[in-house]
């Protein structure tokens, strides 16, 4: 029950930070206020904020569970390479968002597409896509929030009430601080996370009998590969480069771009993202991976029967069999069993505390939909001019209530393995949606119906492989089962983590073609006026 | 010297781009390290295999290359343009 106690005393704090902001936003003008802190957010705050918003339950306790499954590929495949592509981009795209947002009051991505490629209707098309891929992301963090307060508690705090007390924090902190408040909560959880991850290394790492001698050890067992790459294919590891480009083109990263005080804000940033990467990600997927020495923990003793169990009897089990398999070796809370284990009561509660700062990062992406909705549905067709900017402010905030509600409902009603798909799809579908920011920035030819093209082949691309996932069962580990072939190559096939189209990942070819798409339809179409191009290129 | 002044700092400007795009390929390449793909050994520290360590080592890499960028590639142009607007505001 401490540890529990403790997690709750963490997220009383956190309420307090969010109507402490509330207070300190008074007197400023409401709506720029609320959804994004009047562009005034300090260099630290942006650092760190940024960083912590990029930190959700799927990065922290999904990257341990990842590794405790294929080794130390996973810091290769999801840290390393963010740590290269994302402050890429912040430094060459979010730069530009910021100045044009400042220049002429944009508050989200769809304004800028509007305003540069003059149109409404491509917008609200965008709009929906963004959201529809944004929303699994605020159902798994409620499911998180139970999953984690139901764990540090020890069963005491049930899974539903779990869920319901993280989801009415979040939503507390959101509806009165806005912007403001998820920044400077974001920045709490941030430093919070990374201070108790290095001591979970520490306290783990000493009640396992040291690194080394764990180290050693596995390299001995039959779980010596989790510590190469050597079953992962080249191509994947590849492939993997593109999941990052859908950081920037996230709505919420886009839009916590437009709050900094000052462009130079963005400097220490972009220098700075890869190590902050690196000191979380690092521990996280070390330890996911030690955790297969821990097998006196039952828990963890069953995951690895069943992983062993799927990959020598896989073959002649039913899909149904393997799935079931898949679900008893999902790692998403070895972290969680780690510190249940090895840590003292008191430092297990502190360290869920961290846990749960990772697990609360969706609260940017409920800020990100109600602002999109305030401002891309509610202003755009003409309710501000009706009821004023209060209204505005108002109907944000009713839409981060009603959000709120229906993530937990469904949350409580449906398999979390679902929503981890449509994460990965997620991840997938804004990648494949950065083109559209790269043309809108830095390529004057590029038009609206080149935007509606790339966006209506990111839906389609990415409902056409969770349609293809769910009818083809995945194969137990080994080959994939091939579907299509072209001139003796692999065209489509299905593999046991997802889907390959000649080899790489399906984001590879829908960003390719989402390029391409707005390269060719931009060339056969008119494009802005003179007057929009120069406002965005100059003379 | 004086019509000579603007093409050479142009010439600059573009060999200076061309060098940052080339050190941001080579360190996107460099992702891929295939040479450390089958083996774990040395274990660095003892207990980090190479492979991690590598790229932890990459982690670094990348912070030092958006260091370069940011002193070497920095859009002032953006800033100076904000500064522009706000003092014709004012």
């Amino acid at each position: 029950m401490i540890p529990a106690l403790i997690v709750i005393a963490y997220l009383a704090v956190v309420v307090y930070i969010g109507v402490f902001a509330f207070r300190s936003a008074r007197g400023k003008e409401e709506v720029e206020e609320y959804f994004l802190a009047s562009r005034s957010i300090g260099p630290f705050v942006f650092l760190m904020s940024l960083f912590g918003t990029n930190m959700t339950a799927f990065a922290i306790l999904g990257s341990s569970g990842h590794a405790f499954n294929n080794g130390i590929v996973t810091y290769g495949l999801m840290a390393s390479a963010s740590g290269l592509v994302i402050p890429l981009t912040i430094f060459l795209i979010g730069t530009r968002v910021w100045a044009l947002g400042k220049r002429h009051g944009f508050i989200t991505p769809v304004q800028l597409f509007r305003d540069r490629w003059e149109t409404s209707h491509v917008g609200t098309v965008v709009f929906a896509v963004q959201a529809v891929l944004l929303v699994p992301y605020i159902i798994i963090g409620v499911m998180g929030g139970g999953t984690t307060l139901s764990t540090v508690s020890g069963g005491l705090v049930p899974y539903w009430l779990g869920g319901a007390i993280v989801a009415l924090v979040v939503m507390t902190y959101v509806f009165f601080g806005g912007m403001r408040g998820t920044a400077f909560v974001n920045t709490f959880q941030t430093i919070l996370f990374l201070l108790f991850g290095a001591l979970a290394v520490a306290v783990i790492g000493y009640g396992m009998g040291g690194f080394k001698a764990s180290a050693e050890a596995l390299l001995a067992s039959p779980g010596a590969y989790l510590l190469t790459r050597e079953r992962i294919s080249p191509w994947y590891f590849l492939s993997y480069t593109f999941i990052p480009l859908s950081a920037i083109a996230f709505p919420h990263i886009t839009m916590f771009c437009l709050t900094a005080r000052r462009m130079a804000q963005f400097r220490k940033t972009v220098v700075f993202y890869p190590l902050c990467i690196m000191a979380i990600w690092l521990p996280c997927v070390f330890l996911g991976v030690m955790a297969n020495r821990a097998t006196d923990i039952p828990e963890i003793k069953d995951k690895i029967e069943a992983r062993r169990t799927l990959a020598v009897e896989g073959k002649t089990l039913s899909a149904e069999q393997r799935d079931e398999l898949r679900a008893r070796m999902d790692g998403d809370d070895v972290l969680l069993l780690l510190l249940e284990r090895y840590a003292p009561l008191w430092l297990a509660g502190l360290l869920g505390a961290g846990i749960m700062a990772a697990v609360m990062a969706t609260d940017s992406q409920i800020l990100a939909l109600s602002t999109m909705f305030a401002e891309d549905v509610f202003t755009h067709y003409g309710h501000k001019e009706r009821f004023g900017a209060h209204v505005q402010v108002q109907t944000g905030r009713a839409f981060v209530v009603l959000l709120t509600l229906v993530a937990y409902a469904i949350a409580m009603n449906a398999p979390e393995s679902i929503f981890s798909l449509a994460i990965q799809y997620a991840f997938t579908g804004f990648a494949s949606l950065s083109p559209l920011l790269v043309a809108a920035l830095f390529w004057r030819g590029s038009t609206k119906w080149g935007a509606l093209a790339s966006t209506l082949w990111v839906a389609a691309a990415v409902t056409a492989v969770a349609a293809f996932q769910a009818a083809v069962p995945a194969p137990p580990p080994g080959p994939p089962v091939v579907v299509a072939k072209l001139f003796g190559l692999d065209l489509l096939a299905r593999t046991p983590g997802g889907t390959a189209v000649l080899g790489f990942m399906p984001v590879v070819p829908m960003v390719l073609v989402s390029g391409l798409l707005m390269a060719v339809v931009s060339r056969l179409t008119p494009k802005p006026s003179p007057q929009t191009l120069a406002r965005y290129f100059g003379p | 010297m004086t019509h000579r002044g603007p093409a050479r700092l142009d010439r600059r400007n573009r060999l200076k781009r061309s060098l940052l795009i080339l050190a941001v390929v080579a360190v996107y390449a460099l992702h891929q390290d295939l040479w450390f793909w089958r083996t774990a050994r040395p274990l660095v520290f003892g207990f980090l295999p190479i492979g991690l360590a590598y790229h932890a080592g990459f982690s670094v890499l990348a912070a030092l290359l958006m260091w370069l960028l940011v002193s070497r590639a920095w859009p002032d142009h953006l800033e100076r343009a904000d500064r522009k607007d706000a003092g014709d505001g004012a």
